[in-house]
């Protein structure tokens, strides 16, 4: 199994002579297992140069996960050109709107509305299918298994672990840890924090010793402190969880939008200074770097 | 006479509106972007209609969870606060319920019964060293014993009010009563709504069985105490006047008779203090 990042930004694309070196797109990761099945996770603007590349390859079978319905994860998925050419194949997987009961299929509706896109949803030509994903129920796409993760965030968001030719990772998409809401002397504070703390166990559980995680990590611990309950994790948390977790390679993504080349290049220097002793490899996010597993 | 199917029943209870007042508070909540999560939660939970759609809808999505989500605390760690507030403010927006409805059930009384019973259930579960994870569940047990006479009262309003009628100038129990006008018991219609609700058998159990003196668990127990600790000292009401005695096989669990219990639990005034804010909240 090898992955590819098209897209590692946060929020919105940050085109510019700031960002070309981690790049401007927002998220998208290519997956090829061994059998050449395509997975994609998350379709952000870096979906439109992945399908770029996949034309001459024509006809395509796709699977798109898509971790959540927040613009920077789905802003690719009408400038995906295979879904308007014929005998194309595309799966596209992802959670329940708990409000309306629909499906995944609500997006691509929803985004291509007459104001706000020219070609409707129902005018695709190639052959696209939705299947709505259940937190724990694990499916398969291939050799492939994935294993859906409720995460939290301000939306209902997926966490994805893929296990495919004795190889793993798992990505969060968006994730914050719930903090506790009570105040550490009242009575409700330690009922609260041990669900917390159950929460957290499982994931850890969930993602044992995972080739690549990728994680959510937008914030320092300076930042986050006016970033609370915004849904974004920091490289702290990453680290955390990431020794908890025992993972080999740490991918650290979905870089704060006003974050330049530079101050990326300089975290990522303070990282491995701080953690030397970490037994797993530190990495942050580059656009257009594949990595195989 | 009306009798009720399971299948009529069911058909009500998707109609259920929540509560004015707390759908009010919740939009005064929700508009204010400073507003505590602890206060919406708290807001949230004192409403049992709007907390059984919002686990209801929960669970229903995420079934293959190896727990069921059985409180809203709960729900927030894997969800967020967000998406919580939202779907309960689209759950408020189907309607409210008519809180002079023409059985003559006084919906506020109800409500004060119901966290009473609530609050006391937690707190007996914690007595009996209920381990805190699990507490919650006691919590909604007990909020939700009665909760089959909303729907005879919003839904079958005539027969629930010759059951009321019959069950306070008689003084009999208003599960017998409702059998005669209705068909079923609310403890019944209880039980079929968890079981709609997909929430956990022991729940549904408690909830069926809390007038059956014959129950041997944990948290029948706790309900059924509960809700004679919340009547003896008339903490709300719910329309049945009587309190049942405890058996020999409840004063022997607990070690105690009811009153040396309530001693035990402290003083009741502050059971009232914590009911009366959580009702204030809405």
């Amino acid at each position: 199994m090898k992955f590819k990042f098209w897209g590692v930004r946060g929020s919105i694309p940050t085109p510019g002579p700031q960002t070309n070196k981690y790049g401007g797109n927002t998220t998208c990761i290519e997956i090829r297992t061994d059998n050449n099945d395509l997975i994609i996770l998350d379709a952000g603007t870096g979906l439109h140069q992945l399908t770029q590349t996949l034309l001459p390859q024509m006809p395509i079978n796709a699977h798109i996960l898509i971790t959540h319905t927040h613009w920077d994860h789905i802003h690719g998925l009408p400038f995906c050109t295979p879904i308007y050419i014929a005998d194309n194949k595309l799966t596209i997987y992802g959670g329940q709107d708990l409000k309306t009961g629909e499906g995944i299929e609500r997006t691509l509706k929803v985004q291509m509305q007459h104001s706000f896109f020219p070609i409707a949803e129902h005018e695709l030509k190639a052959d696209v299918s939705y299947k709505t994903v259940k937190a724990g129920e694990k499916f398969r796409i291939g050799e492939a298994v994935i294993t859906p993760v409720l995460m939290n965030h301000p939306v209902i968001n997926f966490g994805y672990r893929i296990d495919c030719d004795g190889k793993s990772l798992f990505f969060t998409g968006d994730y914050e840890p719930q903090l506790n809401i009570y105040e550490p002397d009242g009575s409700e504070y330690q009922n609260f924090q041990q669900m917390i703390d159950e929460c957290a166990d499982s994931l850890v559980q969930t993602i044992q010793g995972v080739d690549a995680l990728i994680i959510d990590s937008s914030f320092t611990e300076a930042e986050y402190v006016h970033k609370k309950n915004w849904g974004h994790g920091t490289y702290s948390g990453a680290l955390r969880l990431a020794t908890q977790a025992k993972v080999k390679r740490l991918f650290f993504t979905h870089h704060e939008p006003t974050r330049t080349d530079a101050e990326l290049d300089a975290i990522y220097a303070e990282l491995l200074t701080n953690n030397q002793q970490m037994n797993c490899e530190l990495i942050i996010a580059q656009e257009g770097v594949e990595v195989v597993l | 006479m009306t009798k009720i199917t399971e299948e009529q029943f069911v058909v009500f209870v998707e109609q259920m509106p929540a509560f004015p007042k707390s759908v009010h508070k919740l939009m005064q909540l929700t508009a204010n972007e400073d507003a505590a999560t602890r206060d919406i939660v708290a807001l949230i939970e004192s409403d049992p209609v709007m907390t059984v759609k919002i686990l209801k809808v929960i669970n229903s999505a995420f079934y293959s969870l190896p727990q069921k989500i059985t409180s809203i605390q709960r729900a927030l760690v894997h969800i967020g606060v967000n998406t919580i507030k939202n779907l309960a403010l689209s759950i408020a927006a189907i309607g409210v319920i008519n809180s002079q409805n023409r059985a003559g059930f006084d919906i506020n009384q109800f409500l004060e019964h119901s966290l009473a019973t609530a609050v006391i259930s937690k707190k007996l579960a914690e007595r009996m060293q209920v381990p805190l994870q699990e507490s919650s569940d006691y919590f909604v047990a007990g909020l939700l014993h009665d909760f089959g006479k909303i729907v005879f009262a919003q839904f079958m309003p005539d027969e629930f009010k010759l059951a009321l009628e019959q069950s306070r100038v008689q003084q009999v129990d208003l599960h017998i009563t409702e059998l005669k006008y209705i068909g079923i018991s609310h403890a019944h219609a209880g039980r079929m709504l968890a079981k709609k609700w997909e929430l956990p058998a022991s729940l549904a159990n408690a909830i069926d069985l809390h007038h059956n003196k014959e129950g041997d668990n944990l948290l029948w127990h706790c309900v059924f105490a509960a809700n004679q600790i919340a009547k003896t000292y008339q903490i709300g009401s719910a329309g049945n006047p009587i309190v049942a005695p405890y058996s020999p096989k409840t004063q022997a669990f607990f070690g105690m008779t009811m009153d040396e219990l309530v001693t035990e639990l402290g003083d009741i005034a502050m059971i009232k203090a914590e009911v009366q804010q959580k009702l204030e909240l809405k």
